[in-house]
C-alpha cells in the first residue's frame, strides 16, 4: 500500500506560525476524526457525535473549524508550540516543516515490535518572514488569511477524493487504527513531528551530521 | 440510471439524501449568522445526530428547507440551492454566493449505501463546515450589523447564478457517489463587491413606508422569500406559534458492523417526539426604511435540540438575533440584526408571511452585550411591542429613552425622533439608573430646599425659574441645568459661607491623627535640631 503524501507551504510572520499550523492541522484532523466507537454484540458498533467549534485567529484574519475536543487541541498546541520555539531559536533562515502522519499498527510476533505503516502524510512547510512596519503586518494579516483559505480548499479537495482509508476495525483491532485514548472523539492514529530546515530544504540536524561525518572521513 | 437497489437500501438512501440536504442548509445558514458556532462532542451516540455530527437544527431553517424541497429530493436537473445575499440599510441588495446541492447521472453501483455513502456524506458535511468559513461572505457575515445584514433563500430547481455578477468563482466542496447518482456540493461566490464601496451609509431621518427592494432588478423573480440569518430562541415567547412540522423527525440509529459490508446492519427508526415550538420569524412593522438596520432586536440563545430527546449538546455559543420585516416583493423579507447592532426586541406579530405593506417596526439596542436596549419608535404601539418582548426589557427601555433626552450632549436636548443610532449608544448605558423616581428623590440631585440666603454664586448659575433639576424646555436648543453650588439655598447644609467658617473654625482633632506625646516631642526635637533656622 502506498502512502499518500500531501505538501502545503505557507509564509507567515513569526507570531502567526502557531495559528497557521493549528488551522491546517485541525482542519485535517476534523476530517480524520470520528465519534467514539461503542461496540455491541454481534460485531456491530455505534458511533458517538463529533462537535465542532469556530476558532478566530488573533494574528490572522481567518477563522477555522476544529473538532470540539480539548484533549486533542491541547495535544496539537503542545507540539505546535515546540515547533514555534524551535523555529525561533534556530537562528536560521526561518524555515521549518511539520508532518502529520496517519498510520496503522501492524501486530508483529515476538520479538519484533509492532510495525507502524503510514497511509497518509501531510507536510506543512513554513517560511517565517520578518516585517518591519505595522502596515506590512496588517497586509500580512490579510494575505496570510487568504492563503490559509486556499489551503483549506486544497485540504478539502484531497479529503473528498475518497481514496484509501483503513478498513473499519473489529473491537480487538480498533487500537491499531484509531487513537482511542481521547475521551470524546476518535481520530485515526496519528503522529506529528517537525524539523527545522535550511535553505536547501534539508534538515539542519541532517546537515550537521553529514558535515561531521565528512570531517571524520578526511 | 439506477441500479437494482433493494427497497430497504433505496429507502435508506432517500432518507440519507433528505437529511443531508437539511443539514447542509443548516450548516450554511448557521455559518452566516454572524457568530461563532460551537457544539459539543458526545462520546455516546444520541441517536438524533445525523451523520454523527453535532449540527443544531434551527426550526425555521428546517421548515423553509422542507418547504423548498416540497417532498422532493435533489435529483438530476433538480438542485437544491441556498442563496446568500447582503442587504444594506438603504435597501440595496446583492447576491454573495449560491450553494448548490446537485445530483448527476454518474452512478456508483458498487458502493454500499448504509456504510460508505453514510460515512462519505458525513465527511462531506465536515468539509462544508470548513469551506463555509473560507468564502468571502463569511467575513462579511461576521461584520453584519447596522449597515447591512445577510439574508438567505432556499429554492429548488435550476441554479441561478446570474445575480453573482461577472467573474464569480466556484469551489467544489465534494462529491459522494451513490447507486442512483453522484451528489455534488459546490459554491459559486461573488468576487466583485464594488458597489458596496460606493455606498454612503448616511443616517437619514426616518420615513414612513415599507421596505422595498427596488435597487436590484432580479432577472428571475424570486419565488421564494429571503430570510435573515438570525433567529430567536424557541424559549422566547413571541406570541406566535410556528406551524409545527407535520412529519415526525426521524432518528438515525447508526449501528455499523465490523463484518464485511454485505452484512452491515443499519437501522433508521422513526421516533415521534415533540419538537420544541419552532419560533417563527414574524413580520414586524418597521416605521422607516432608513433606520431599519439601525434598529436591532433582542438577542437570545438558540436552543435547537428537541427537548424530548434530552440531547446533551450545548446551545449555540452565539446569541441569535431576530428581526423581521415586510416588503411588497418579499413578504418574508426579514431584517437581520447583527451582532454588533446588539439585541433585538421581536414584537409579537401575526402570521408568518402576512400583510405586505404593513408598517414595520424595530427596536434598537446598544451593542451586543445585550444588557440594554433603547427603542426609537415613538408610537405607543411600539412601546407595547417592546414590552411584549422577552425578558421584560420594557422598563429599562422606557427609562433609557427618557434619560437620553436629558443627557444627550452638553446642554443640548434633541427631540426623540431625531435621535440616531450612534447617539443612542450611550457609554455605560447599562449602568444608567433604572428608575427615574430614584433620581428624583436623590438628595445629591435634588437636595432639600435651603433657607432663603443669598450666595454670590447663586444668581449667575441658577436656572431661570426652574427647580428640581428639570432639564427645561425640551424644545429649546440650550437648556440650563440647575447648579447647586455650595452655600446656595439648595445646598445640603443650609448656611452661608460665613456661618460655615465660624462654626467649623476650630474643629476637634481626629483621633486617628493624634500621636503619642513622647513621639511628638521627639519629632519636635528632631525638627529643631535639623532646622536650618535654629541650627544644630
Amino acid at each position: 500500500m502506498n502512502c499518500r503524501s500531501e505538501v502545503l507551504e505557507v509564509s507567515v510572520e513569526g507570531r502567526q506560525v502557531e495559528e497557521a499550523m493549528l488551522a491546517v492541522l485541525h482542519t485535517v484532523l476534523l476530517h480524520r476524526s470520528t465519534g467514539k466507537f461503542h461496540y455491541k454484540k454481534e460485531g456491530t458498533y455505534s458511533i458517538g457525535t463529533v462537535g465542532t467549534q469556530d476558532i478566530d485567529c488573533d494574528f490572522i484574519d481567518f477563522t477555522y473549524v476544529r473538532v470540539s475536543s480539548e484533549e486533542l487541541d491541547r495535544a496539537l498546541r503542545k507540539v505546535v508550540g515546540e515547533f514555534r520555539d524551535a523555529l525561533r531559536n534556530s537562528g536560521g533562515d526561518g524555515l521549518g516543516q511539520m508532518s502529520l502522519e496517519f498510520y496503522q499498527k501492524k501486530k508483529s510476533r515476538w520479538p519484533f515490535s509492532d510495525e507502524c505503516i503510514p497511509w497518509e502524510v501531510w507536510t506543512v512547510k513554513v517560511h517565517v518572514v520578518a516585517l518591519a512596519t505595522e502596515q506590512e503586518r496588517q497586509i500580512c494579516r490579510e494575505k496570510v488569511g487568504e492563503k490559509l483559505c486556499e489551503k483549506i480548499i486544497n485540504i478539502v479537495e484531497v479529503m473528498n477524493r475518497h481514496e484509501y482509508l483503513p478498513k473499519m476495525p473489529t473491537q480487538s483491532e480498533v487500537d491499531n487504527v484509531f487513537d482511542t485514548g481521547l475521551r470524546d472523539v476518535q481520530p485515526y492514529l496519528y503522529k506529528i513531528s517537525f524539523q527545522i530546515t535550511d535553505a536547501l530544504g534539508s534538515s539542519v540536524t541532517t546537515t550537521m551530521r553529514r558535515l561531521i561525518k565528512d570531517t571524520l572521513a578526511l | 440510471m439506477e441500479t437494482d437497489l433493494n427497497s430497504q437500501d433505496r429507502k435508506d438512501l432517500d432518507k440519507f439524501i433528505k437529511f443531508f440536504a437539511l443539514k447542509t442548509v443548516q450548516v450554511i445558514v448557521q455559518a452566516r449568522l454572524g457568530e461563532k458556532i460551537c457544539t459539543r462532542s458526545s462520546s455516546s451516540p444520541t441517536g438524533s445526530d445525523w451523520f454523527n455530527l453535532a449540527i443544531k437544527d434551527i426550526p425555521e431553517v428546517t421548515h423553509e428547507a422542507k418547504k423548498a424541497l416540497a417532498g422532493q429530493l435533489p435529483a438530476i436537473g433538480r438542485s437544491m440551492c441556498v442563496e446568500i445575499s447582503l442587504k444594506t440599510s438603504e435597501g440595496d441588495s446583492m447576491e454573495l454566493e449560491i450553494w448548490c446541492l446537485e445530483m448527476n447521472e454518474k452512478c456508483d453501483k458498487e458502493i454500499k449505501v448504509s456504510y460508505a455513502v453514510y460515512n462519505r456524506l458525513s465527511l462531506l458535511l465536515k468539509s462544508l463546515l470548513a469551506i463555509t468559513r473560507v468564502t468571502p461572505a463569511y467575513r462579511l457575515s461576521r461584520k453584519q450589523g447596522h449597515e447591512y445584514v445577510i439574508l438567505y433563500r432556499i429554492y429548488f430547481g435550476e441554479v441561478q447564478l446570474n445575480g453573482l455578477g461577472e467573474g464569480f468563482q466556484t469551489v467544489r466542496v465534494g462529491t459522494v457517489g451513490t447507486p442512483v447518482g453522484t451528489i455534488t456540493l459546490s459554491c459559486a461566490y461573488r468576487i466583485n463587491l464594488a458597489f458596496m464601496s460606493t455606498r454612503h451609509f448616511e443616517r437619514t431621518p426616518p420615513i414612513m413606508g415599507i421596505i422595498i427592494d427596488h435597487f436590484v432588478d432580479r432577472p428571475y423573480p424570486s419565488s421564494s422569500p429571503m430570510h435573515p440569518c438570525n433567529y430567536r430562541t424557541a424559549g422566547e415567547d413571541t406570541g406566535v406559534t410556528y406551524p409545527s412540522v407535520e412529519d415526525s423527525q426521524e432518528v438515525c440509529t447508526t449501528s455499523f458492523s465490523t463484518s464485511p459490508p454485505s452484512q452491515c446492519v443499519f437501522t433508521v427508526t422513526k421516533a415521534h417526539f415533540q419538537t420544541p415550538t419552532p419560533v417563527v420569524t414574524d413580520t414586524l412593522r418597521v416605521p422607516m426604511a432608513g433606520l431599519a438596520f439601525s434598529h436591532q432586536l433582542s438577542s437570545s440563545r438558540l436552543s435547537c435540540q428537541p427537548a424530548a430527546l434530552g440531547v446533551g449538546s450545548a446551545d449555540l455559543a452565539c446569541p441569535a438575533v431576530f428581526a423581521a420585516g415586510l416588503n411588497t416583493t418579499h413578504p418574508y423579507q426579514l431584517m437581520v440584526p447583527g451582532k454588533e447592532g446588539g439585541v433585538p426586541l421581536a414584537p409579537n406579530q401575526p402570521a408568518h408571511g402576512a400583510q405586505a405593506g404593513d408598517q414595520e417596526r424595530l427596536a434598537t439596542y446598544t451593542p451586543s452585550d445585550g444588557a440594554h436596549c433603547a427603542a426609537t419608535p415613538s408610537s405607543s404601539e411600539d412601546t407595547e411591542a417592546v414590552s411584549n418582548s422577552s425578558e421584560g426589557r420594557a422598563s429599562p427601555h422606557d427609562v433609557l429613552e427618557t434619560i437620553f433626552v436629558r443627557k444627550v450632549g452638553a446642554f443640548v436636548n434633541k427631540p426623540i425622533n431625531q435621535v440616531t443610532l450612534t447617539s443612542l449608544d450611550i457609554p455605560f448605558a447599562m449602568f444608567a439608573p433604572k428608575n427615574l423616581e430614584l433620581e428624583d428623590v436623590d438628595p445629591m440631585v435634588n437636595p432639600p430646599d435651603s433657607p432663603e440666603t443669598t450666595s454670590p454664586l447663586q444668581g449667575s448659575l441658577h436656572s431661570d425659574g426652574s427647580s428640581g433639576g428639570s432639564s427645561g424646555n425640551t424644545q429649546d436648543d440650550f437648556v440650563m441645568i440647575d447648579f447647586k453650588p455650595a452655600f446656595s439655598k439648595d445646598d445640603i447644609l443650609p448656611m452661608d459661607l460665613g456661618t460655615f467658617y465660624r462654626e467649623f473654625q476650630n474643629p476637634p482633632q481626629l483621633s486617628s491623627l493624634s500621636i503619642d506625646i513622647g513621639a511628638q516631642s521627639m519629632a519636635e526635637d528632631l525638627h529643631f535640631s535639623h532646622s536650618p533656622v535654629f541650627g544644630a
